[in-house]
């Protein structure tokens, strides 16, 4: 078996969609001969043809919203937005029709939708290219949002998105589409969307993160590890719904919780996560929750984009102040 | 300096104001009188349950309403010309193409009696609901236009827009699209002259807004919205386009909100009273009554009748309404997803619960 990094495996998902399902389109800017800017695409206009796989105009609100018509009129559409920042034109379809359309039509319409995106920092990208905006997502009902933190996984669950019956954000951490390749069987198998991975088993503390940052939080782990500390790493994956029931029986063993995420702190997706452990395990804690995330700024231009995302060393911080709490 | 491109917009009218018909040759369906008593009995019972809606809403029994009273031959004509497998993809007062399609009044009163119910309509299922959002549904129209293309299917997705509408992106992207796909659509700007209190002057300097097609190489038509021989005429030539593989048409139908924008407004604030005066002399139902009683199909014994029938048939409506009663509490999570995840079923059991409760 071919080892793959998580871009090719994100390009093999939607080419098994599509050769298995008729009903499957994907559509974007430059999705087409071009393979998409990172080459999610690549190859899939050459293999299915140009009425399966459609360069859009230059417009994402039009992307977003003409997906929600196709997937209404049946048919599963995948769409890509190009950069982070270019998503938000996009977001008023979402909000509005894509996560609303079947509860205000009492389940008469649905929409299958896939709306992929590449997401946060680390590449050295120009401005507007770098944002974490899955809080944004996650706060709108009716839609799924989930973040792949490997290759496996990002097969895994982009094949589960296609097929799901209504609306998912599917943001790709831009940091791990050519890192740590990795054996990924095109079998067709899908990963549960609403659950949560636990990546690590540990007995002294939960460490709670999704998307590239899984990537800094492991290896805080495994360097921890050595020190004689057992972190238990859990991915979240799908970041809303959130899959409360791993996180809550992982702290009640643990007793003590570290949520890393690269997005801002301000009402992050990791504010959810501390809030629901407090309402529902605080007997449980033994320190205070801590989280190791973005700062509440604008993503900065690329000479400090390393000193915005939470770095290993922050990350072990964070962990210690939990331990020695 | 040379011309490189030069352009040109058409009108169509066949009724002036006075019912007189402006041009001699009429479309095929005009010929046939039993199909202008159709659509004229379908306006006459869309004002009837217009004026019912308003009353309801002054009297606490229905919520915020748009009304569409002077805008019934548009919507009526877009209704008649269209095939169910068509899909509609409706702003929010095109009743007359709804209820023409199969939409049940009631359940339009569901609707703005807050409650989702309304938007489970009767009639084609894949119709859409309702879009409260300006010219979000022109893009959801393309989707489905798209979708039709792709499946070589012989289906057409027709949208409807206000004159405020054709301001957006949205509207601009979706013609541009349509032009650039050749999709099978047809976009309708109705042209009511005002986006609530703003008038047409101060939303565009366009001297007509079916020129705006140009701009996504498409072919835009103006037309008499308050003629519904000329709305249905050109309708049909649109979607027959359409249907044929030759692409997008955008028609501008030259309407006017007499109502108030809902009924939450109160145009008198800031719109001429002659200028309303005049357009109530030009509202659709006059001349295509007067053009029935000229051609002897129509009369006053028969125009009796017929209001009765509407109110008695919008009583029976506004009954069923009424008989609806609130949804059940857990319908809230219910429909929200095809598999509703574990936190959310644990929000709905807290919510049936509590209303348990408290009662």
């Amino acid at each position: 078996m071919a080892k793959v990094a998580m871009v090719e495996a994100i390009a093999m998902a939607m080419a098994y969609e599509l050769e298995h399902d008729p009903a499957v389109v994907v559509l974007g800017e430059d999705v087409g001969v071009n393979g998409g800017v990172f080459r999610a695409t690549s190859g899939l206009q050459q293999r299915f043809g140009k009425q399966r796989v459609m360069d859009t105009p230059l417009a994402e609100a039009l992307i977003a919203g003409m997906s929600i018509g196709m997937a209404a009129m049946g048919m599963k559409p995948v769409a890509e937005i190009q950069f982070s920042g270019f998503i938000y034109p996009a977001v008023d379809q979402m909000i509005n029709h894509a996560g609303r359309l079947r509860t205000r039509t009492r389940g008469r319409l649905h929409v299958p939708m896939v709306l992929r995106a590449p997401s946060g920092g680390g590449i050295h990208a120009p401005e507007h290219h770098s944002e974490s905006n899955e809080a944004l997502f996650a706060h709108m009902p009716g839609i799924r949002t989930v973040m792949p933190s490997s290759p496996a996984r990002a097969y895994g669950l982009l094949l589960a998105a296609i097929r799901d019956p209504d609306p998912v954000v599917f943001l790709e951490p831009t940091r791990l589409y050519r890192m740590n390749k990795q054996e990924v069987e095109d079998n067709g198998e899908a990963l549960p969307l609403d659950t949560c991975f636990v990546l690590r088993e540990g007995e002294d503390v939960t460490l709670v993160s999704w998307g590239a940052m899984i990537h800094e939080t492991l290896q805080a782990a495994a360097k921890l590890a050595e020190q004689g500390v057992g972190c238990e790493v859990i991915d979240l994956a799908t970041v809303s719904p959130i899959d409360f029931e791993t996180i809550l029986e992982s702290v009640e063993k643990t007793g003590r919780l570290v949520i890393i995420h690269e997005a801002p702190k301000n009402c992050g997706v990791g504010a959810e996560v501390a809030a629901t452990v407090a309402e529902k395990a605080i007997y449980s804690l033994k320190a205070p929750i801590e989280r190791v995330t973005g700062y509440d700024i604008p993503m900065p231009l690329f000479k400090l984009e390393h000193d915005y995302m939470p770095s290993v060393e922050r990350v072990i911080t964070g962990i210690r102040k939990v331990l020695e709490a | 300096m040379k011309t490189v491109a030069s352009f040109e917009i058409k009108y169509q009218q066949y009724l002036d104001p006075e019912g007189n018909l402006t041009q001699k040759k009429l479309p095929k369906f005009a010929e046939n009188h039993d199909e202008l008593l159709k659509m004229y009995r379908m306006m006459s019972f869309v004002r009837v349950f217009d004026t019912k809606s308003i009353a309801l809403q002054r009297t606490g029994q229905l919520g915020t309403y748009a009304s569409c009273l002077g805008h019934e031959a548009t919507h009526v004509g877009i209704g008649a010309a269209m095939q169910p497998e068509d899909a509609f993809f409706p702003m929010y007062r095109e009743y007359g193409a709804q209820f023409w399609r199969g939409v049940k009044p009631h359940e339009v009163l569901l609707f703005w009696g807050g409650d989702e119910r309304g938007n489970n309509f009767s009639g084609p299922q894949h119709d859409f609901a309702w879009a409260v959002p300006i010219a979000t549904q022109f893009h959801h129209a393309a989707g489905a236009a798209m979708a039709f293309k792709l499946r070589g299917e012989k289906r057409v997705a027709v949208s409807v827009i206000g004159d405020g509408g054709t301001s957006q992106g949205d509207f601009y992207e979706s013609l541009n699209a349509a032009g650039a796909y050749q999709l099978p659509a047809v976009f309708v700007i109705s042209n009511n002259k005002w986006a609530i209190s703003v008038p047409l002057a101060d939303q565009t300097a366009c001297e007509t807004l079916a020129q705006k097609a140009i701009a996504g190489g498409i072919e835009g038509i103006q037309v008499d919205g308050n003629d519904i021989i000329a709305v249905r005429d050109i309708m049909e030539y649109a979607l027959a386009k359409a249907r044929s593989g030759k692409g997008p048409t955008l028609v501008e139908a030259l309407t006017y909100r007499i109502s108030d924008h809902t009924t939450a407004d109160d145009a008198t604030r800031y719109r001429d009273k002659d200028e309303v005066e005049d357009a109530k002399r030009k509202e659709p139902l006059i001349r295509i009554r007067k053009y029935l009683m000229d051609i002897g199909a129509w009369d006053q014994k028969k125009e009796d009748t017929l209001l009765t029938e509407c109110a008695a048939q919008m009583d029976a409506e506004v009954k069923l309404y009424k008989d609806a009663g609130k949804p059940p509490i857990e319908s809230m999570f219910d429909h929200l997803f095809g598999n509703l995840p574990e936190s959310l079923v644990a929000q709905r059991d807290a919510a049936v619960a509590e209303a348990q409760h408290h009662g």
